[in-house]
């Protein structure tokens, strides 16, 4: 039996045209969206009813579109810190390590406490932005100078790392900082909370109920800073170049080992503060299970924005959503689901910038001389 | 703390990660780098003990159990060889896949009780002294199996035929090409087997070592430790059943030193403070750590490395790329 018609693949020669990376973006996301619903409905759910239900927790209303972006700032940012790292083709699987130990860094200036309590607002909220960043960062050197040094696979390494991570925050929570034997620590005071609208909800009645924090202000920044020593700095071309021809980089004259290294604590040092903005802004303590796998969710939303900085503050906000919506449906596991099929839509659709796809109507005649040939 | 009951212990652990790793060394030495193997093995112990439950039947389950994982890598197959998409990021996303699948299918199965693979003891090994104890005396099947398992892919990889066309593929895809092997055809067939043998690996948890299903708990980084020792095990799988059991062991070890009162003459400090055992926990994580830097050093002091071709996609017609 032979089919009406043959699919040829051919190799792009001339450049991919501007608009095609972002529509197989968009196409991956909706037919992933199509095949979750198709799953949805064989295990007798209702896609209809979830995809509602999705719409009004996430979008719908400005409280619901303050929660998506609430869930969309920690994203923002481990996406980021991903996309640094796979400009240079190191795997940093890491994130959600690096998260954990930027916040617990973050909560020593108010738990040990580095600063007295009552210092302006400022002084404690800087400086835990930056011990989360140098929290971050540490976690990311480890697997960086590993890499750099031993060769030892960063994959494995940012992975094992998470484990020890949540489990040395645990430590922590159930054995120092216990408040009264939960696992958490004790709220912290407001002087070290990112300021939120909804604080000035005396002032403009609009913001009641608006749990939006500084936090997208601090990712928002880091945006752009990102970008900029990607596509404008002397450093961001070495990344680039790395990751794009390694050897040529070697004969470029660039210090690879350091470099390993830098860009590991750089992505670290972002997933960090990420975990600083979720325990400021957010949770007010350091608590078990602040991250419900943002680390992992960061590495999709890296790819899915192509590892374009800006395009990763569109997609964070779609997976805030996903997060938000997540919460709620049943059964539990349908947005990690979700997040796994648009992966794979996102990758295999890949080859449409590779390659073109020719669909080749068949005559009868030919059909026999192509079954014969 | 009698080293036979944790030695005894060990080896049953050792299997999970004994399975996981030599399919994911078949897989690689076939060219294709599969990263999905926990959420492989995840959804191996949720298609295992769904199906043991439902049908009451644990060969059953076992058999479900190899088809989940090996269905699901041929998503990866199929991306990887065929689109030649990033192997790491196709390995990811299985894992995601795979773990959210297990989460969805397994939902309502926490606290149920399916039939498990029986243990027993082999008549006469069990007898000697020491030895018999540890490794012949009330093991599940999985275990022996497991035993013979690890020759018997050496031996495959080695010394056979189709083991040569294995490592042809995943060195010089393109002179094995040239001399008719179908480098397409076996990569999907290594890595498919490597998917059922991580599958068997989750049912190993879920019927056999731990038995229950405990959402993404049950398998708790044990996938991606699997990936870790076959870097170690330097793609050979009688270091890696050696570190395999190891690892198990050692996993076993660190669970009993939170029983006693004294250890070493000493007040015990897990007795005194139960959350110093979160350092315990740490240890098979930084023990693959040490394992890989061991592991990256020894390779890169003997040439021993991974397969040529290994996480690289092969095209028809672009040889000597």
């Amino acid at each position: 039996m032979t089919l009406p018609f043959t699919v040829l693949f051919e190799k792009r020669m001339d450049d991919v045209p501007k608009w095609l990376p972002a529509a197989t973006s968009v196409g991956s996301v909706v037919i992933a969206f199509i095949i979750s619903g198709i799953i949805l409905k064989l295990i007798g759910g209702d896609p209809m009813r979830v995809g509602r239900f999705f719409f009004d927790a996430t979008f719908a209303s400005w409280a619901a579109f303050s929660d998506t972006l609430v869930k969309a700032t920690p994203l923002i940012m481990v996406g980021l810190a991903c996309t640094v790292a796979f400009k240079m083709k190191l795997w940093n699987i890491g994130a959600e390590g690096q998260f954990y130990i930027g916040a617990f860094a973050a909560s020593l200036v108010v738990l040990i406490p580095m600063v007295p309590l009552d210092s302006p607002k400022i002084v404690i909220i800087g400086l835990m932005i930056i011990m989360g960043m140098i929290g971050g960062a540490a976690w990311g050197f480890i697997p960086g100078v590993l890499k750099g040094k031993f060769g030892v696979n960063e994959i494995i390494t940012t992975l094992m790392l998470n484990y020890i991570a949540i489990l040395w925050n645990n430590f922590w929570i159930f054995n120092k900082w216990s408040d009264a034997g939960f696992q958490m620590t004790p709220a912290f005071p407001k002087s070290a909370w990112l300021p939120r609208l909804a604080d000035y909800a005396r002032e403009y009645k609009a913001f009641s109920g608006i749990t939006l924090h500084l936090g997208v202000v601090i990712a928002l920044v880091a945006t752009v800073v990102v970008w900029w020593v990607l596509e404008r700095s002397r450093w961001g071309y070495e990344i680039k170049l790395t990751g794009d021809n390694k050897e040529a980089a070697r004969y470029a004259g660039i210090n690879i080992v350091r470099n390993v290294i830098l860009v590991m604590m750089f992505s670290g040092a972002l997933a960090g503060l990420a975990g600083m903005s979720e325990i400021s802004g957010v949770v007010h303590r350091l608590q078990e299970r602040i991250s419900p796998g943002y680390g992992f969710t960061g590495i999709i939303v890296a790819w899915l924005a192509k590892l374009n900085p800006f395009a990763v503050v569109l997609v964070a906000v779609l997976f805030g959503a996903l997060i938000v919506a997540g919460r709620e449906i049943q059964p539990s596991g349908l947005a990690q689901l979700l997040q796994g099929i648009i992966l794979f839509m996102v990758i295999s659709s890949d080859v449409l910038l590779r390659y073109k796809i020719r669909i080749i109507r068949l005559q009868p005649a030919t059909a026999v001389e192509v079954e014969t040939a | 703390m009698n080293l036979e009951i944790i030695l005894h212990a060990g080896l049953a652990t050792g299997t999970i990660l004994l399975f996981a790793a030599i399919g994911e060394i078949f897989s690689e030495r076939a060219g294709v780098l599969n990263l999905g193997v926990e959420g492989m093995m995840l959804m191996g112990a949720m298609a295992g003990f769904s199906t043991s439950l439902s049908t009451g039947n644990v060969w059953l389950g076992l058999l479900a159990a190899l088809i989940a994982g090996g269905i699901l890598s041929l998503a990866h197959g199929l991306v990887t060889i065929h689109f030649q998409a990033d192997q790491v990021v196709s390995g990811l996303s299985l894992t995601f896949l795979g773990t959210g699948l297990a989460l969805v299918l397994g939902e309502g199965l926490t606290g149920k009780n399916p039939p498990l693979v029986p243990s027993f003891s082999i008549p006469g090994l069990e007898a000697i002294p020491f030895i018999g104890p540890v490794f012949f005396t009330n093991h599940s099947l999985l275990v022996y199996v497991g035993y013979l398992f690890a020759p018997l892919a050496w031996y495959y990889i080695f010394h056979t035929r189709p083991g040569l066309h294995l490592r042809a593929v995943g060195e010089k895809p393109d002179a094995a090409d040239t001399m008719g092997v179908s480098v397409y055809g076996l990569r999907y067939l290594y890595v498919f087997i490597g998917g059922c043998l991580a599958g068997l690996a989750g049912a190993t948890i879920s019927l056999s070592v731990s038995p229950g299903w405990y959402s993404a708990q049950t398998t708790s980084g044990q996938g991606w430790i699997a990936v870790g020792l076959v870097i170690f095990a330097q793609w050979n799988p009688l270091r890696a059943a050696f570190g395999a059991y190891l690892f198990g062991a050692l996993r076993r070890g660190i669970l009993d030193l939170q029983g006693p009162a004294i250890l070493l003459g000493m007040k015990n400090p897990l007795y005194v403070n139960s959350n110093f055992g979160f350092f315990l926990q740490m240890t098979p994580y930084i023990l693959t750590i040490l394992a890989l830097v061991i592991g990256s050093r020894q390779a890169a002091r003997k040439r021993l490395g991974a397969p040529a071709a290994l996480g690289l996609p092969y095209i028809r017609g672009e040889r000597g790329l």
